[in-house]
């Protein structure tokens, strides 16, 4: 890309720079902001709610879907905090500046992702097991559950942020969003709550935590650029 | 080559050249589904197990062939659109998505009308009909998706990557959704998957099958010539085309 | 020929809901398509020809315009430096 060393060097201390500067912002700003980090928990924990109240406080009968219900509820939780994911930046401006950053802003993205993924996939993995217990989930399965949760949402943020980038422009972006990153979701689903069950039955976990590593791994490489092109569209649109 | 792409992306070009093209791929597509039809319906031996409902494999293997494929040309398209901002190749694609969903529409019907007589039940979460229902839901986003925009170029864009993410998730839905079905459900056969099929089964299936992909090739030209009138009506050798013209009939 | 006659065709063994709906749903949808392909070309032929009739009725009234414009959608901006 660059022609001389000089500059290379200096691009690149500045990509570490402006990603480091992306990160503390970004942390700064949703911390100032508890009440929109603590909205997807207090939601993952209303759903949960809701289940034993409409099918049956029978805890046989709960402790046979837990997983499932875990997981797709934390999963619409994370899903419900993807919108204000680049919303309040759009608003004020301050993605137009991160677009005109002479650094890629497919790492800056990646960096806006780490911190969605950080106040919001983490806590809901940390949460799940308290949860668990309130829906009669066998012994032995908790690590698990908090373990494919963790990975799982960290791909869930990554797919999930094409889809908040694509609709950041528009004004009734939120059902739309839904609609195109839901159908994306559910290979990571199938795995994580297949984990949880494989747990349950006493069968080897290792196989499905790896599925949903490589799944990551996968989102990793590819999500930063599809999240890029998309905020330009966005923008410049 | 490179002259061949600029050449092919001109809409005016392929306004000439697809309307050549097009009547060979209609003739085609009807012979074959005709010839499928009658095969299939009438001259086909009933299966062993499932008798004449059998039949109902005619209309549900070729149209979820080509629900799988539209997607995959959308995807293409939609590539080809984002690198050498070839207009065609996107308005192509936008035409593909509705046919695609209907393609994949009926693929769920003439599924759940199979269930009836083979499981007793109009829905099952067979490993097929599940990938054919995300799928549904992956073209519903897409067109929803070039909907919202008002920036016909912003759509366009969209609507593209929107495509080639969901492209290069289908191998990895069907994947884990065949994995999760095989775990959940071991006993049940599934609808097509059987081991052999005589000759005089699946030759009926695969001209239904080329028909499908003819009928296919001749829509998208159809409707891409009428997506290039619609955007390009301010052009003036679309004007002078549709003013001065005598041979158009379609 | 699977049938012995053309009733029994028709009886499609048993199975002539599931055969026929399945069949019939899958037809009447590619009819459809294909008119609704027809009559959206047509209505854009004879949107373009009323597009061009309104400019020439404009054109000889007032002064003459140029009737084509020609837009370019072309290239995506660049924003990496």
């Amino acid at each position: 890309m660059a022609t001389s060393v000089g500059p290379l060097l200096e691009h690149n201390g500045g990509l570490m720079i402006a990603v480091r500067a992306t990160l503390v912002r970004d942390l700064t700003l949703l911390l100032r902001r508890r009440g929109e980090v603590l909205n997807p928990l207090v939601f993952f924990a209303l759903v949960i709610t809701l289940f034993p109240i409409a099918i049956s406080p029978d805890p046989e009968l709960l402790a046979t879907i837990a997983p499932g219900l875990l997981w797709v509820a934390a999963l619409l939780a994370a899903l419900l905090s993807l919108d204000s994911l680049f919303r309040s930046d759009y608003d004020d401006g301050s993605l137009e500046q991160l677009l005109l950053a002479p650094q890629p802003l497919a790492a800056l993205s990646l960096a806006k992702v780490a911190v969605h993924w950080l106040l919001t996939g983490l806590p809901l993995a940390l949460m799940a097991p308290l949860l668990g217990i309130m829906l009669a989930l066998p012994a032995g399965s908790y690590a698990v559950l908090a373990v494919s949760l963790a990975l799982g949402t960290a791909s869930l943020s990554l797919i999930g942020a094409i889809g908040a980038a694509l609709t950041v422009g528009l004004a009734r972006g939120g059902v739309l969003l839904s609609l195109l990153v839901l159908p994306l979701y559910i290979p990571v689903l199938i795995f994580g709550a297949g984990a949880v069950q494989a747990a349950i039955l006493g069968d080897g976990v290792s196989a499905h935590l790896a599925i949903l590593g490589a799944l990551l791994a996968a989102a990793l490489m590819l999500a930063p650029w599809a999240i890029a092109a998309s905020l330009r569209i966005s923008i410049n649109g | 080559m490179w002259a061949f792409i600029h050449k092919l992306g001109s809409p005016k070009w392929f306004y000439g050249i697809s309307a050549k093209l097009q009547p060979w791929f209609w003739a085609a597509a009807a012979l074959l589904l005709v010839t499928g039809t009658l095969w299939g319906l009438a001259f086909a031996p009933a299966d062993y197990q499932q008798g004449n409902s059998f039949r109902i494999i005619y209309v549900h293997v070729p149209a979820a062939f080509l629900a799988q494929s539209i997607f995959i040309s959308m995807a293409i398209s939609g590539l080809v659109f984002m690198v050498w901002k070839i207009k065609v190749a996107d308005m192509a694609a936008a035409v593909m998505a509705p046919l695609g969903a209907g393609m994949t529409f009926v693929a769920l019907f003439s599924g759940a009308v199979w269930g009836v007589p083979t499981w007793g039940t109009w829905w099952m979460w067979d490993a097929r009909l599940t990938s054919m229902l995300i799928l549904l839901f992956l073209y519903l986003g897409v067109i929803a998706l070039r909907g919202a925009f008002t920036s016909r170029d912003s759509a366009s864009r969209a609507a593209s990557v929107l495509a080639m993410v969901g492209v290069i998730n289908i191998p990895i839905i069907k994947y884990s959704v065949d994995w999760w079905y095989t775990l959940h459900q071991p006993a049940t056969f599934t609808l097509t998957s059987r081991p052999t099929m005589p000759t005089e089964m699946w030759l009926p299936l695969a001209i239904m099958v080329l028909g499908f992909y003819s009928f296919f090739i001749a829509l998208t030209l159809m409707r891409t010539r009428s997506e290039i009138l619609r955007r390009e009506s301010n052009k003036r050798w679309v004007q002078e085309l549709v003013v001065g013209q005598v041979e158009e009939k379609r | 020929m699977a049938f012995a006659s053309f009733a029994e065709f028709l009886a499609m063994g048993g199975h002539a809901p599931y055969v026929w709906s399945a069949w019939g749903v899958t037809a009447l949808l590619l009819l459809l398509i294909v008119w609704h392909a027809r009559v959206e070309h047509r209505q854009l032929i004879n949107g373009v020809k009323r597009r061009v009739r309104r400019e020439r009725a404009r054109s000889t009234s007032a002064a003459p315009q140029n009737a084509a414009q020609f837009n370019s959608v072309e290239g995506g901006m660049r924003d990496d430096a």
